[in-house]
């Protein structure tokens, strides 16, 4: 019972705080609301025996690129959304047309989630098959990381200097170069 | 009635773990502040506190009681719900770090419970690392601070804070990768048990990490002290370019919550290297069962070398604190990283 | 016991959530966060289904995921700034001219 409470507790938080990053539009409080979000994920894998993946969630998202996001909305000077700049005349803005569209955004969460409910073995508790102290050992995440994925481990170390060099590259002032 | 407790007794104990932790955690940050000012004074040549209580034991909390009574300033411009927000996130970053810091060994207090207890208000198979994502949570708090007062010397407060904390940040964790290679486990209990009696190599050393890696606690020392914003690193609150740093427009409660955190983070810091390098509970010839005083006192050891460093050397600048963590502290902490696991490649195989 | 299909439903709505972010905010910065949650709820269902399968490689591919995401915010974020410096502007309508 108290396992499916803070289960109800954590996703309520996460999409509760998913809507509001995208239902305001001061930037600062978008990005404060998406920690939040990331750290009621970070929760939910804790419950899916995912320690690590929860640890990483929090250090790397919430720790590092929120922070990056932070500074980027900080330097700009929070630009708030502008209302008034809206360009309402584009036809793709019509009020009708943004209506459908919501329509049927909201089609789709409602057929996925009747598909989702009606699938069998979906309908399995989580935890129910198999053994937690699998997934959540790190000793098994690592061996499992360097020994069957190494070369992707390797490639993606290359795309972290590649970001790192186009961002110096792309954020340096064009007069100093 | 008894009964009944023993079925829950496992949430009740984790309960009062938190509850220690928690007011240990008060305790200890008004005890370092009366410690501080006392020996702020000794190296200074005056008393430093003497008026209130017994040898000025009760300043701290003079200190707080007339902080609470002052008027709670919020500047015109200041975004309202982040400047709130801001002082109650960088608490509760430093107390929820403590949460998976084990304080003493499995104990039944000198045969009062049927089964052991462990000290310590949670043990998670990934301790170090959630101290580690905790603590990196506390930057928020500095840099909230600083935006949200709507002031440039708060602004240049906390973006120096959230450069300096990001930099460190990577040699803490590369320092602390190294110790976690020796111990191995992420748990912060088992790399204190697994430090218990002298080295086969010299038995008159404890098996303490720190004579394993002397680079890489020097490493985590110099960083936690970056990392906590204590001198010679203090720049986010650099009174002399910077009024109060980050803190220049906040008061009463609000501001009493800053150095409320820092002293926190001071005390898990040390706790965190205490369970790392200086093996924790364990002392060559101290039984099991004082396990907790033995804890304290490193603890303790630490702390005093954190205010010794305040008040003894001066406050670097900024760029030489940016080209020092870059350019000397990552690339020291990378090798010491390279070096240990290689070594214990070599000698495990 | 919580069953699989409510993690996913829980993905959806946020994956649903960061797709609506993306269409409708009109705010670079934002449009970014929106594609973030889309990432996370992506990996949400990693971890559900390697839960679920007691295998590892659900989590493996999140920290892929994540290493992905660092770096899309790196240069996106690089991107922003470039832009925000030749237009004075975040919104993405300002930047419709193909050469300035």
């Amino acid at each position: 019972m108290p396992e499916t409470l803070v289960f109800y507790l954590f996703a309520g938080l996460a999409i509760g705080a998913s809507a509001l990053v995208i239902g305001q539009r001061n930037p600062m409080y978008s990005v404060m609301l998406l920690i939040a979000s990331f750290g009621a994920l970070a929760g939910l894998y804790i419950q899916l025996d995912a320690p690590f993946a929860a640890v990483a969630q929090i250090i790397v998202y919430a720790g590092a690129i929120m922070v990056l996001f932070l500074f980027v909305v900080m330097l700009l000077n929070a630009p708030q959304e502008d209302a008034a700049a809206y360009d309402r005349t584009h036809p793709l803005r019509h009020p009708a047309v943004t209506r459908f569209g919501a329509l049927l955004a909201g089609l789709l969460v409602v057929q996925l989630s009747w598909a989702l409910v009606r699938a069998n073995q979906l309908a399995q508790p989580v935890a129910g098959r198999t053994d937690g102290a699998i997934v959540s050992s790190v000793r098994e995440l690592g061996r499992v990381l360097f020994e069957r994925h190494g070369f992707a481990f390797e490639a993606t170390s290359i795309l972290i200097l590649v970001a790192m060099v186009g961002a110096v590259v792309l954020a340096r002032r064009e007069d100093h170069a | 009635m008894i009964d009944y407790l023993w079925t829950y007794r496992a949430p009740i104990i984790t309960v009062l773990m938190i509850f220690v932790a928690f007011n240990a955690l008060i305790l200890a940050s008004a005890g370092l502040v009366y410690w501080e000012r006392k020996l702020m004074g000794f190296m200074q040549q005056r008393y430093g506190p003497y008026l209130v209580g017994p040898y000025g034991t009760l300043q701290p909390f003079a200190d707080i009681l007339k902080l609470l009574f002052k008027e709670e300033l919020r500047p015109k411009g200041a975004d309202k719900w982040l400047f709130t927000l801001a002082p109650v996130l960088s608490v509760v970053a430093a107390f929820t770090a403590f949460a998976t810091v084990p304080f003493g060994p499995e104990t039944t207090l000198w045969g009062l419970l049927d089964e052991p207890i462990k000290l310590g208000a949670s043990d998670v198979n990934v301790g170090v690392l959630v101290v580690f994502a905790v603590t990196s949570m506390g930057v928020y708090g500095i840099v909230l601070a600083g935006w949200s007062s709507n002031s440039k010397y708060s602004l240049f407060g906390g973006l120096r804070a959230s450069a300096q904390m990001i930099s460190y940040e990577l040699s803490y964790a590369t320092a602390l990768a190294a110790v976690i290679l020796l111990g191995g486990s992420l748990s912060l209990r088992e790399v204190v048990d697994s430090q218990a009696g002298f080295w086969s190599w010299l038995p008159i050393l404890p098996r303490w990490y720190l004579f394993l890696q002397p680079l890489g606690f020097l490493i985590y020392m110099i960083a936690g002290i970056a990392e906590t914003n204590r001198a010679p690193f203090d720049f986010p609150e650099a009174e002399q370019e910077l009024v109060a740093g980050y803190n220049t427009e906040y008061s009463s409660v609000r501001f009493a919550l800053f150095p409320q955190a820092e002293y926190i983070n001071m005390v898990t810091m040390s706790a965190v290297a205490t369970s790392l390098y200086l093996g924790g509970w364990h002392f060559p010839g101290v039984p099991e069962s004082l396990g907790v005083i033995v804890f304290l006192a490193k603890v303790a050891a630490i702390l005093f070398f954190y205010i010794w460093m305040r008040w003894t050397v001066p406050r670097y600048r900024y760029d030489q604190l940016m080209t020092f963590g870059w350019k000397w502290l990552f690339p020291a902490s990378v090798v010491n990283l390279l070096a240990t696991a290689a070594l214990v490649l070599y000698f495990n195989a | 016991m919580i069953p699989l299909s409510h993690y996913l439903i829980v993905s959806a709505i946020l994956f649903a959530l960061g797709t609506a972010g993306v269409f409708l905010r009109r705010n670079l910065i934002t449009i970014l966060l929106s594609v973030e949650i889309m990432l996370n709820a992506v990996n949400l269902t990693f971890v559900a289904f390697g839960r679920v399968a007691g295998d590892v490689n659900g989590q493996i591919i999140v920290f892929f995921v994540m290493t992905v995401a660092a770096a899309e915010a790196a240069v996106g974020l690089a991107l922003v700034i470039a832009l925000f410096r030749h237009r004075e502007s975040l919104n993405p309508d300002a930047f419709t001219s193909l050469k300035w």
